[in-house]
């Protein structure tokens, strides 16, 4: 018999009050289960119990205040003994884990267990748990449900006996499951909520237009040669579309600006954002000042922000305080897509790929560099006519781009 | 220095929140992360303590329900109390045995966190003998209750900077016939946010552990 008294739960606390006895007496206890409830000073407490066996006596009703170190229960570890010789009698190969079969489920289930259970009609009785004492947890149940959905058919629940039951269930270990359970990096966590915040924030609306690129193709081409020696890096197409971005923002500030509750905040300074995909997630240095640089200080900054985005150097202030976004898909060869707006800004421009495409030309068809532009914005405080005209301003500077490079 | 690392679930239902706790509670047990401290605000809710009389509200189910207010039975300790906009509740999932075990050290820490915090606003805040929670001349101004499970703590704190106070009338706050107020109703404009991050710093300080916001607020 292993007696179980009231525990001290700090150095001047001298009783506890019994609230509430979460196993019946003649139950079976696992070591380290909670087996009652106490609570001192605002503060609830689950005691574990000190060891597995029957729950023989319980001498002290709920609701009862007892002086620390009081007898409140006794456990009877022969109980456990009968019950592991019996398990031990059986032909099946012994479990990995210890807690034997029980007929009911063993220990408390949080409410997520008892739902999934409903949800995929798993009966939690056949199922043995890895938690405190054989507590089944969500993490057991994803793996039964994994194990259950690799079985073409679910094997016929042979009748009562639970012992006998468990023969022809051989628990399926992990090399034969099809799937594999990964917890989320923060990084990945940290994306999920900021996009479905997004989507439940903003009434996005993405509008696509197609740019003829062909001279910002030519500037590029008669001067990436000297740019790549000059500076060390090669010139792409993403600086030229951050130089007409910020352009258009200065012509249309609203689409600059980010909402808070009912108000509108008006940005001075135009903070480009861009989006730079990492090995497991993504991140969005920011490009102050963006509207004060020429295409060879954003090509830098981008390839600055880039390399230490990737190197995990950047400081905190590069990835805050951005007032617009830019997302260069076209670099993983997509055409246009729907980018999600980055909180709390209202627009974000996707770049799609760059490529030569046959067009018309006054009434002939000609080979000119083509991308099609997208951009997202919350339609709560940008209309669809402003949406169109900040990237047709966006579109015209990059058709019309005239300003030397270096 | 043990680490802890503070989260802010921002606007969330309490029974969201505590559905994460567990999750949180469970990876804690295990080792898998370190300590968290998670900041949230509720929609009105109001919450019943495992040892909490119903006698203690003072409205209907119906009446709740007309007046938008949420009604949930948690496992943590204390009496009735409400939740609302303009609230920070912090949520703390330590392991106390890497500090002290002892819960009344770990109230008295939540109670010097939550003072120490709003002495960076100017009010001047206290304890009240036999009253868990932090008090402003009599009046009640943060409320603690916490369930611990194998040194793991849940459920936290809730400290009032403009919770609209009429929501307190549904019920008798914690049992007691006391008072409620908030740093607004002190004079004291704040925003959530200001008090979160004094109460971050203030966190550290007291459990001696050090602060980890993760480093991505923007990401696309």
């Amino acid at each position: 018999m292993t007696d179980v008294v009231m525990p001290q739960m700090g150095e001047s606390i001298v009783e506890g009050t019994l609230t509430k006895w979460l196993k019946k007496a003649g139950e079976r206890v696992e070591r380290d289960e909670p087996l009652f409830e106490i609570s001192t000073d605002k503060v609830d407490t689950e005691i574990p119990a000190p060891a597995a066996g029957t729950l023989a006596e319980v001498l002290i009703g709920e609701g009862t205040t007892v002086a620390i170190n009081t007898v409140v229960a006794r456990i009877d570890e022969n109980g456990a003994a009968v019950v592991a010789a019996k398990v031990g009698e059986t032909p099946a190969p012994p479990p990995p884990s210890p807690p034997p079969a029980a007929e009911e489920p063993v220990g408390p289930l949080s409410p997520l267990v008892r739902r999934m259970a409903r949800e995929h009609n798993v009966d939690l009785a056949r199922m043995r748990g890895t938690g405190t004492g054989g507590r089944i947890t969500k993490q057991d149940l994803e793996a039964y449900l994994a194990q259950r959905a690799a079985t073409p058919a679910p094997p016929p629940p042979a009748p009562p006996p639970p012992v006998e039951a468990r023969v022809p269930v051989p628990p399926p270990r992990a090399e034969q499951a099809k799937v594999r359970f990964e917890p989320m990096s923060v990084m990945r966590q940290k994306i999920a909520e900021h996009m479905v915040l997004s989507k439940r924030t903003s009434a996005h609306v993405t509008t696509v237009h197609r740019v003829d690129m062909t001279r910002v193709a030519r500037m590029r081409d008669k001067h990436k040669d000297d740019f790549q020696a000059r500076y060390g890096m090669s010139l792409t197409y993403l600086p030229f579309v951050a130089r007409a971005a910020a352009e258009a923002l200065r012509a249309y500030p609203i689409v600059n600006a980010s909402v808070e509750g009912t108000n509108i905040v008006h940005h001075n300074e135009i903070n480009i954002g861009i989006a730079v995909a990492l090995e497991n997630g993504l991140i969005v240095p920011v490009i102050r000042n963006a509207d004060e640089k020429t295409v060879v200080g954003l090509q830098r900054a981008i390839v600055d922000l880039a390399a230490r985005a990737r190197s995990r150097q950047l400081k905190p202030d590069e990835v805050h305080g951005g007032t617009f976004s830019i997302t260069n898909f076209g670099s993983f060869g997509s055409i246009f897509a729907t980018p999600v707006i980055n909180q709390p800004q209202v627009a974000i421009l996707g770049v799609g790929l760059v490529e030569k495409a046959p067009v018309i030309v006054d009434d002939a068809i000609a080979i000119r560099w083509q991308c099609y532009i997208a951009l997202t914005f919350d339609h709560r405080l940008i209309d669809g006519a402003l949406g169109d005209q900040f990237t047709g301003k966006v579109k015209s500077v990059l058709e019309n781009w005239s300003e030397e490079v270096l | 220095m043990r680490k802890c690392e503070v989260r802010d679930l921002g606007r969330i239902g309490f029974t969201e929140a505590f559905e994460l706790q567990r999750e949180l509670v469970a990876q804690r047990k295990q080792g898998l992360i370190p300590d968290q401290f998670l900041f949230a605000e509720h929609p009105h809710t109001i919450t019943l303590g495992r040892n909490g009389k119903l006698a203690n509200l003072r409205a209907s189910a119906a009446a709740l329900r007309s007046a938008g207010i949420a009604f949930v039975e948690t496992d943590r300790g204390g009496d009735i109390t409400y939740h609302g906009p303009g609230q920070v509740v912090g949520y703390p999932i330590l392991d106390l045995k890497e500090w002290k075990r002892d819960v009344v050290a770990y109230v008295r820490a939540l109670e010097q966190m939550q003072m120490d915090a709003l002495a960076d606003f100017g009010i001047a805040a206290g304890r009240l003998s036999g009253c868990t929670g932090v008090w402003v001349e009599g009046w009640k101004i943060g409320a603690i209750g916490v369930h611990i499970s194998r040194w793991v703590t849940s459920h936290g704190f809730a400290l009032n900077v403009k919770t609209e106070l009429d929501y307190f009338r549904y019920i008798v706050p914690c049992g007691l016939s006391r008072p409620v107020t908030s740093m607004a109703a002190l004079g004291v404009r704040a925003e959530i946010e200001e008090v979160q991050e004094r109460l971050a710093v203030h966190f550290g300080r007291v459990f001696e552990c050090e602060i980890l916001k993760p480093e991505l607020e923007r990401v696309v």
